[in-house]
């Protein structure tokens, strides 16, 4: 069925793409999941799709209502798309370290930025909307890091579509930013198919994202629950930069940084059974395409230069 | 045995500024006292008392290896020579 009564209907239902390239052997292998095939081009699309309605569902969001949310770019511009077509104004709360593709995407949809400063990274965008929120109790903020329609949506959508293309998996490897993909994934697989390894990787960013006052002020989403998650990897820019140029060079797919640094993970899973002399079919998210970080210069150039001109961004 | 610690920004006032300093330790909380040891306060930055002894404080991530060690032992992660460790505050992404 590829005929669709509006945008927001093609949510979801992503293809799983086999990469016979990057795959050690015949007998692990490794498969992309492509969520730069939603509709605005990122995984965000479910979860923001998800929060809204079920917002709409409690009565909190109505006709006119203004939603604000802090993000560092892509569950913003997937909210920006949906309040668009649903009437709904969007305040964002986006720290000033981001590519400016984001910036302009979230502008081409109407959404309004409130910045927040680059020392402190997502942490400070958090705080500075929940000050936001307080002055103005009406404005109607989602909290993508505690609200648990985020995770559902992948509960209730991405693992049922990765069982359904995948019966045989054996791991599911995702990024690591509001814990909603790996939480709502692997819920579902813990019921559905609980030997399946589910896999963190998690950006590893330059000094100044981490540059707080003191650890007080760190974060941990919410929705994050330690014991759904069997192993969790830092993954620098460097490596990040390096295996998304292989995913482009070895299989023509082009996605954006952090995919790099999931597919990193994921590699080191296939390594891992290869030496244990096991089969897998490892399932890994592409969470988007490559398009919006053309100007973090990740594309061009050594490892080296790129490495060099991602310090202190938020290329995840 | 040498093994290499990566200090973030906020706790560099107990290594003179260093980013980096070396540590010998078999476990992650041998290693975290071979550094105390070198320098007096960092052992308490790190870690808190809780219901089963002690643990990470909750917004401390260390990594051996870029692995997370609440996933391969916490504190008694096994350690060897010329691992990497590396201790990051959590931030939030999306």
């Amino acid at each position: 069925m590829t005929r669709y009564d509006n945008l927001l209907a093609t949510v979801g239902g992503t293809p799983l793409v086999g990469l016979p390239g990057l795959s050690p052997s015949p007998d692990v292998r490794l498969w992309a999941k492509l969520e730069d095939r939603n509709p605005t081009g990122s995984i965000k699309d479910r979860p923001a799709l998800k929060m809204i309605e079920q917002a709409e569902k409690d009565g909190q969001l109505r006709p006119g209502c203004t939603i604000l949310e802090p993000t560092s770019g892509n569950t913003g511009i997937s909210l920006a798309m949906a309040a668009r077509l649903k009437g709904y104004r969007l305040v964002c709360v986006m720290p000033e370290n981001t590519s400016a593709e984001r910036r302009q995407l979230l502008g081409m949809w109407g959404a309004e930025i409130v910045s927040s400063p680059a020392a402190g990274g997502s942490n400070e965008a958090v705080r500075v909307a929940k000050g936001i929120a307080a002055d103005h109790p009406d404005w109607v903020m989602l909290y993508q890091y505690g609200n648990e329609a985020n995770a559902l949506a992948h509960q209730e959508g991405t693992g049922p579509e990765l069982l359904a293309d995948l019966p045989g998996i054996t791991h599911f490897v995702a990024g690591l930013g509001t814990t909603g993909t790996l939480m709502g994934v692997s819920r579902f697989f813990r019921e559905a198919k609980p030997d399946v390894r589910i896999v963190a990787a998690e950006p590893r960013y330059g000094e100044l994202v981490y540059g707080l006052r003191n650890l007080d002020e760190g974060f941990v989403p919410e929705l994050y629950d330690e014991s759904l998650i069997d192993s969790r990897f830092s993954v620098g820019p460097r490596d990040a930069v390096r295996r998304v140029r292989e995913l482009l060079d070895v299989e023509g797919i082009f996605a954006g940084i952090s995919t790099g640094a999931i597919l990193h993970a994921a590699l080191g899973q296939a390594a891992k059974a290869v030496r244990a002399g096991e089969s897998a079919d490892i399932a890994f998210v592409v969470a988007d395409g490559g398009w919006k970080y053309l100007s973090t210069g990740a594309y061009e150039g050594t490892v080296d230069e790129a490495e060099e001109r991602l310090e202190g961004q938020l290329w995840a | 045995m040498a093994i290499e610690v990566r200090i973030p920004t906020i706790l560099r006032t107990y290594t003179g500024g260093e980013k980096a300093v070396t540590a010998d330790g078999s476990s992650l909380s041998a290693l975290i006292d071979d550094l105390e040891a070198n320098h007096p306060g960092i052992k308490e930055r790190l870690i808190e008392d809780s219901e089963s002894g002690q643990d990470l404080r909750r917004f401390v991530n260390v990594y051996v290896n870029d692995e997370d060690v609440r996933f391969i032992g916490g504190l008694e992660a096994e350690i060897s020579d010329g691992d990497q460790v590396v201790v990051l505050p959590a931030v939030a992404g999306g």
